[in-house]
């Protein structure tokens, strides 16, 4: 079983905790590939999908991933939910609470809300990403797919390309990384750049062609166009002039080294069309594993447990 | 009823005053400094082990009234006063509404009159409604009782309007009181850019965004002659350029607060507990190192609380949405008993200067010293109460402490305003 009774931050988790989930992700791996998908592990639970922000793809990859363990999931989105008639997160908690609910999976603009729920209720939380701070499932599938992809995780050179300054994918991927004994580099602009990245055990570079030959991982991260308005470089055409994978640079890769993307990507920016679909491009392997391993932390979190059902 | 202090160690630096003796109190002022002094009807108060000090003033607090009574009252907000033993204080000027004009700044005096526990010395705003553009009626509100102006909560941002503001603040020589944060710079950050920004995924907030505008600052203080306070100093380098300033002989104070003293960055965990959210932030254990050394050097003139008081409701939202600030006035002396005083690093005589009489020189009030003819406004010091700070604790109708937990040693026994006990064996009366 896992040690945490919450995955609030990478760090709750022991990197046995993450190898176990990894591990269990493989089997219900081959569950997803079988016309029958569904399982009925979580029969009679309650997992809340609690997505205060936009998200389709980890809302759906969660929802998806509690229906084939046969757990009642319920959607909550910002625009559904009480929040926009100015309750707060603390009170939406114990509302949430006092309906018995199993597991909360949130989405929340701001760092740290996660930890809100987990004050404010018994239920495990998992964080479907905080703000600008961490989104460990994202790591987990990343690490799932690292691990498949190159056979381990240790001692891999991962470089991780883009807005780092503004990413909780970097924030939980680097120290996830350092765990497991993995080397992360991030690249980026000193405008996108985090003032301290040592502190989350990354090395730093500017210059992404110094480095493309020896990363095992190249690790694209969305640019976000609503962060333009604070012009931290001069256009996309610069961008992806310095920082994008193209052509030539899918050839200065290493051999077996594999391209990785959080999703959604903006062709032509982060990545050409080219290196999207190129055959290093493990983008729709990562979306995959994401619905695998999210059964695996949900059945870890909630199966061991005895049933809450009365009848 | 005269009243006679008795058998409390008495320390005064600006009379040299340092033993045990007894202080006989008459018409709201010493009547006379003594050793042995005859009671005759005098009431008695034994104060043997106690320590008797100058009363304290905080030149940084934030009463909330008017507008915020949810949070603090004049009424509750001076009870905190006297229970920290604090005899004086300054509330700045960020009520709802804004306390921009003669009559906002006449309500706080008379209010404090009524249901006061200690001075009120208000804070006027420098601009209208604090937009940083148009003058406030400072003319008036000096008329009505203004001690000193400031925007705080907010920089001035147009270099302009600060030169004006000085400018015009100069001819009632009152000090200016400066909030040093570059908007431009600082954005949206809530946590020391660094450790704790890269750590937790919050925006950060440089140093450079305070130490630009104390440098402006420092710089229309030379232009335009006028007496400049810089509020809440938190970093290593904002302190080495207050220091070449005063080294340079211009009209320049600054203060700190309790919070950057003795917290840093690194608190701030992955539980982001709001109330360590300040502004500006908790920086790192460098700067605390460098603004305890100067502190103690004399760069740094006086401390004060910067005593913010918010309700719970508002400090559990998310860590970014949620106000910035720390209650301070119950803790501030406490901090610097159990912190510097008895690590040996602060002699009772730098607490004095520190919280007493700098506080009145940075404000020209009338000094008050232990000596015939002074005020009554005294402060006794109970150095060996120990007690742990917790959310019931508290005279302030907030409970948001950046200090929940800890076990201080040292705390205010008595205090007195113009002879009256507002505080009583520990008890605000």
């Amino acid at each position: 079983m896992i040690s945490s009774k919450n995955l609030l931050t990478i760090e709750d988790f022991t990197p046995e905790d993450i190898l176990q989930v990894l591990d269990t992700a493989v089997s219900f791996k081959d569950v997803n590939a079988r016309a029958i998908k569904k399982l009925p592990t979580l029969r009679g639970r309650t997992v809340i999908n609690l997505f205060l922000e936009p998200s389709t793809r980890t809302r759906t990859s969660f929802e998806i991933a509690a229906k084939r363990l046969s757990a009642d999931a319920i959607n909550m989105s910002g625009s559904a939910s009480a929040t926009v008639k100015g309750e707060s997160l603390a009170d939406t908690a114990e509302t949430l609470s006092a309906m018995n609910c199993d597991l909360v999976i949130i989405r929340h603009r701001y760092a740290g809300a996660p930890g809100i729920l987990a004050r404010h209720m018994d239920a495990r939380i998992i964080n479907a990403g905080d703000g600008k701070h961490q989104h460990p499932t994202q790591t987990l599938l990343d690490l799932y797919t690292i691990r498949e992809e190159l056979g381990s995780i240790e001692g891999k050179t991962v470089g991780i390309i883009g807005d780092i300054a503004h990413s909780r994918v970097a924030g939980s991927l680097c120290p996830a990384l350092v765990a497991l004994g993995a080397k992360p580099i991030v690249i980026a602009p000193p405008t996108l750049m985090p003032s301290r990245p040592d502190i989350l055990g990354a090395e730093k570079s500017y210059s992404l062609d110094d480095l493309l030959p020896d990363l095992d991982v190249v690790y694209t991260l969305r640019i976000q166009q609503e962060r333009m308005d604070e012009s931290p470089f001069p256009s996309l055409r610069e961008y992806a002039m310095l920082y994008g994978i193209d052509s030539k640079r899918l050839q200065a890769m290493k051999p077996g080294a594999i391209i990785m993307h959080p999703g959604p990507i903006n062709r032509g920016v982060e990545l050409s069309a080219e290196a999207a679909d190129s055959p290093r491009a493990r983008i729709l392997d990562q979306v995959n594993a994401g619905v695998a391993v999210r059964m695996a932390l949900m059945y870890l979190m909630l199966g061991g447990e005895q049933s809450g059902s009365v009848a | 009823m005269a009243l006679l202090l008795k058998g409390a160690r008495v320390i005064d630096p600006a009379v040299g005053l340092d033993g045990i003796i007894d202080i006989k109190i008459g018409d709201g002022r010493i009547a006379d400094v003594g050793k042995d002094l005859d009671a005759g009807d005098c009431e008695v108060r034994d104060l043997a082990g106690m320590i008797l000090i100058p009363g304290l003033i905080d030149v940084h607090v934030h009463l909330r009234e008017p507008g915020q009574e949810y949070k603090e009252t004049i009424e509750s907000g001076t009870r905190a006063a006297a229970k920290g033993g604090f005899v004086g204080v300054c509330p700045m000027p960020n009520t709802k509404p804004v306390c921009d004009s003669g009559p906002r700044l006449r309500y706080l005096v008379e209010t404090a009159e009524k249901c006061g526990y200690a001075r009120l010395y208000p804070v006027g705003s420098l601009s209208t409604g604090l937009a940083g553009t148009q003058l406030s009626e400072m003319g008036d509100m000096v008329a009505q009782g203004a001690i000193a102006f400031s925007d705080d909560g907010r920089g001035v941002q147009n270099d302009g309007m600060m030169r004006r503001a000085m400018d015009y603040a100069k001819m009632f020589d009152c000090v200016v009181m400066s909030h040093c944060q570059s908007e431009d710079l600082v954005g949206n950050g809530v946590v020391n850019e660094g450790v704790a920004s890269t750590r937790l995924g919050l925006a950060g907030w440089p140093a450079e965004g305070e130490e630009i505008q104390i440098a402006r600052d420092i710089a229309l203080c030379r232009l335009t002659g006028c007496r400049l306070h810089i509020q809440h100093v938190t970093t290593a380098g904002g302190v080495k350029i207050i220091r070449a300033a005063k080294l340079e002989g211009l009209p320049v104070s600054c203060e700190v607060t309790p919070h950057h003293l003795f917290l840093d960055e690194d608190s701030i965990d992955t539980g982001y507990n709001t109330n360590l959210k300040m502004n500006p932030p908790l920086r790192t254990k460098d700067d605390c190192a460098a603004l305890q050394d100067a502190l103690l050097d004399g760069t740094i003139d006086c401390i004060a609380s910067d005593h913010a008081p918010h309700a719970a409701h508002e400090k559990a939202l998310e860590f970014e949405l949620a106000p910035f600030g720390t209650i301070g006035l119950e803790t501030t002396l406490p901090l610097v008993l159990t912190n510097m005083v008895r690590s040996g690093r602060m002699s009772y005589a730098r607490l004095v200067d520190v919280l007493s009489h700098n506080p009145r020189r940075i404000l020209k009030l009338e000094p008050v010293t232990i000596e015939r003819g002074s005020s009554a406004d005294l402060t006794v010091i109970d150095p060996e109460a120990h007690f742990v700070v917790s959310v019931d604790g508290f005279e302030s109708k907030s409970a948001n402490s950046a200090f929940i937990g800890e076990t201080l040693v040292g705390m205010a026994y008595d205090t007195y305003v113009a002879g009256v006990a507002t505080l009583c064996s520990g008890k605000v009366v």
